[in-house]
């Protein structure tokens, strides 16, 4: 059986709550059948307002939304079979964990031998065996959210919802539980729709991310295309660490551009930029520059170090560059023959085609 | 394990615990000294009155000591047939030390709770009892009026000898212990009692289903809408509050009667004839509405901050997870919302058992509960302690729902904000 590249379709989506401002503006959306897709973007985005129209709670404004082929907007929430973790769990906190994975089963008229197989599948999928008869509120953060994974799952929905469903837990549990769901997806191959504003927690789980911001899909592309290559500057913001010069292009050629910056000319990838004199922002990866460059690298020049902060692993070196005084670089402290001093004046080096000259936005 | 049994230590060598005491003292007559002020008020404003109340209802100390040398003389008699001389002389010279001391009128009333008839009897015998003889009183009382010469009427007498009684609590049932000494029930067409008790628990019981019905909605409505709106109804809620009972009641009175505005408005919509004007008012329909009304406030607002604390994500799982938005508010919602009810239905409750102004004002005389009565006794016939008793059945009564209450749903399970 192929699996269906249109599973969920967004097609023309716009949604307003109050007429003047539209939240989600013209979403165009596929997510392919299995796919983890996460919807990543600053609060205010649109993201969960998508997540939410999804889950037939919100309806769209204009357009309409496909699962599985069939339009669903005059379908009511109960009846679209889709599985959702909620922000703060949502667990039924006068019902055992048993009861609440039953909730599902019994209002599906599921016969009970057959709903407690399925919730004990369910429970040990999150590994908690066990915890049957236990009260909501007798189980830590983590342990709940293991429940409400399970209980979006007990009753084998074709889409599994998840609205920042870590947002509550401590950095340690957050990540172990990624990893948790992250194994989970792969297991059973269920369709995920994630919600989340921590862009590590989106590179690390999703096949695919839509970074979401001012109500549009800014870019739909896999972890590493995002990081690698982000389209305009604001995802290259938005997903981690990045150097920008601010210029204007001088030269186009050969599939490289000029940049002036503070009088002195950088190479850079021409992305968004298509001709003499357009306005542009370059962004430029933190490891991705080096220091002691290579002769090979065609962008090379000096700065003074403003700062130096120990990461353990790493060091964070805050250099004044081409009049831009919060350039980072991140040196590897396994390479500890470098002469880093406060103050001191260093060469810096990258390939233009890193330097990628976006949008001046 | 001999570090269980060993007295731990502190640094410098004290007991652990006594240090602890020491350490805790100042804060414990600190939180003493911050409920003192409370704790004196409530000894003086309930546990003292109620007390009082316990002592007047059982007290019946007047009698006995109005006619101490009577219940002496009565204690060799065994009440078949009319006592003898010396009983007689007794409650003669008791008869007269009260007659001194203008305090006869007084026994007359009280003996007259016991057995109608007295009061005529005893005005006759103070009279008379100026031109006795002295000697043979029995055969002189006897002869003032053919009652005194009626054993029953001794009897009476006899019954009122304890210094303390519980026929008040027999009569708010309307019962009393008849001349043989058993307890019975009075005359049919005068019990008037039982029929007030049960009036006012059927008028609390639907005041408080009432009041549930719709006080639910419009808390559901009050936790559910935003800010702006909610705060706007949440002054309807309690503007009732704010504003003075007998206002608030009196306005029902030119609401619901029969020439009344409801009543304009029923003829106006033609449901009712001009001349077929129902009565709303002064009667059980009146104490409907107007305690519905007036009670309401106390309803919505418990459930409204247990409404207010649950999640709106609970009901949107419910739903994404299958649940018709029936079977959501029916296994979800409503269970979370039983402490609100609990508490919203036991005070609605026992505040309407209790409710006095209202009824008396709208009620009518289908209408009046219980407390009436009461004040009725307290203001008119001035029998305090049967006041007391019919006030303290009350209170039991409440306390034994309150029992129920904890016994059925969890008194911890309560919330009132």
């Amino acid at each position: 059986m192929a699996l269906k590249k249109d599973f969920v379709k967004f097609d023309k989506v716009d949604k307003s709550y109050d007429g003047k401002v539209l939240v989600v503006k013209d979403l165009q959306l596929d997510i392919e059948e299995g796919e983890f897709v996460t919807m990543l973007g600053p609060s205010g985005s649109g993201k969960t307002t998508c997540l939410m129209m999804l889950a037939g709670f919100e309806t769209p404004t204009n357009g309409e939304i496909y699962l599985d082929g069939k339009a669903i907007s005059s379908i009511p929430p109960h009846k679209r079979g889709i599985g959702m973790v909620f922000q703060n769990y949502a667990l039924f906190p006068h019902m055992t964990v048993y009861e609440n994975l039953a909730f599902p089963l019994r209002v599906r008229k599921i016969p009970k031998d057959e709903a407690d197989k399925k919730i004990d599948k369910a429970l040990s999928m999150v590994s908690l065996q066990g915890f049957a008869s236990r009260m909501p509120g007798q189980l830590s953060g983590g342990q709940q959210q293991r429940v409400a994974v399970a209980r979006s799952l007990v009753f084998d929905p074709q889409l599994v919802l998840m609205d920042e469903p870590l947002g509550a837990l401590d950095k340690n549990l957050r990540e172990s539980m990624q990893y948790e769901i992250k194994h989970i997806h792969e297991n059973i191959g269920v369709t995920v729709v994630y919600v989340t504003h921590d862009q590590s927690e989106a590179l690390t789980m999703s096949n695919r991310i839509a970074v979401f911001n001012d109500g549009k899909v800014q870019q739909l592309s896999s972890p590493d295309e995002l990081y690698e290559k982000p389209v305009n500057s604001f995802v290259a913001e938005f997903i981690g660490e990045n150097n920008t010069f601010v210029g204007e292009v001088s030269d186009i050629s050969g599939g490289k551009c000029k940049v002036k910056i503070a009088n002195t000319d950088i190479l850079a990838n021409p992305i968004s930029v298509k001709g003499k004199g357009e306005k542009t922002k370059i962004s430029l990866r933190p490891e991705r520059a080096l220091i002691n460059p290579s002769d090979k690298m065609d962008n090379i020049h000096s700065g003074k170090i403003e700062e130096v902060i120990y990461h353990g692993d790493h060091t964070r070196v805050r250099i004044n560059l081409l009049g831009n005084n919060q350039f980072i670089l991140k040196v590897p402290n396994s390479s500890a023959n470098l002469d880093i001093k406060l103050g001191k004046d260093i060469k810096i080096g990258w390939n233009s085609e890193d330097a990628r000259a976006l949008d001046p936005s | 394990m001999s570090s269980e049994t060993k007295q731990i230590l502190t640094t410098d060598g004290i007991p652990l615990e006594v240090s602890l005491k020491k350490a805790e003292r100042k804060n414990k007559i600190k939180a003493f000294l911050l409920v003192a002020p409370l704790l004196l008020f409530l000894i003086i404003t309930y546990v003292f009155p109620i007390g009082d109340m316990l002592f007047r209802s059982v007290d019946d100390k007047m009698v006995t000591q109005m006619l101490p040398k009577t219940f002496k003389a009565m204690e060799n008699w065994d009440g078949q047939e009319l006592p003898d001389e010396e009983v007689f002389a007794a409650f003669h010279e008791d008869f007269i030390k009260l007659v001194e001391n203008k305090r006869e009128g007084k026994l007359s009333t009280q003996l007259n709770y016991t057995k109608n008839g007295f009061k005529s009897i005893i005005k006759k015998l103070r009279r008379k009892s100026k031109s006795f003889e002295e000697g043979n009183y029995k055969e002189q009382i006897m002869s003032v009026h053919k009652r005194w010469a009626d054993v029953e009427y001794w009897r009476a007498i006899q019954r009122r000898a304890p210094e303390f009684t519980g026929q008040k609590y027999l009569k708010g049932m309307d019962m009393y212990v008849n001349e043989e000494g058993k307890i019975v029930s009075v005359e049919e067409d005068r019990r008037i009692h039982r029929v007030l008790w049960l009036r006012t628990l059927e008028i609390a019981f639907f005041v408080t289903v009432f009041c549930f019905l719709m006080a639910y909605p419009i808390a559901h409505l009050l936790a559910t809408l935003p800010m702006k709106y909610s705060n706007l109804l949440m002054i309807c809620v309690l503007l009732p509050f704010w504003t003075s009972l007998l206002v608030r009641t009196a306005s029902w009175m030119i609401l619901l009667q029969q020439q009344g505005i409801v009543n304009d408005f029923f003829v106006g919509i033609g449901l009712v004839a001009d001349d077929n004007r129902p009565e709303m008012m002064y009667n059980k329909t009146g104490s409907y509405v107007a305690m519905t009304q007036i009670l309401l406030p106390f309803m919505v607002l418990p459930l409204y901050s247990v409404m207010k604390t649950i999640s709106p994500s609970l009901m949107r799982a419910g739903k994404s997870l299958g649940g018709t938005p029936f079977v959501a508010f029916w296994k979800v919602y409503f269970p979370l919302t039983i402490p609100g009810i609990g508490a919203g239905c036991l005070l609605v409750f026992i505040l309407a058992i209790g409710y006095y102004i209202t009824p008396a004002l709208v009620g009518g005389a289908s209408g009046t509960l219980i407390s009436n009565q009461i004040a009725f006794h307290m203001k008119s016939t001035l029998d305090w302690s049967f006041a007391s008793a019919m006030g303290l059945m009350l209170l039991s009564g409440v306390l034994v729902i309150y029992w129920l209450y904890n016994k059925i749903v969890g008194i911890d399970n309560i919330k009132l904000g």
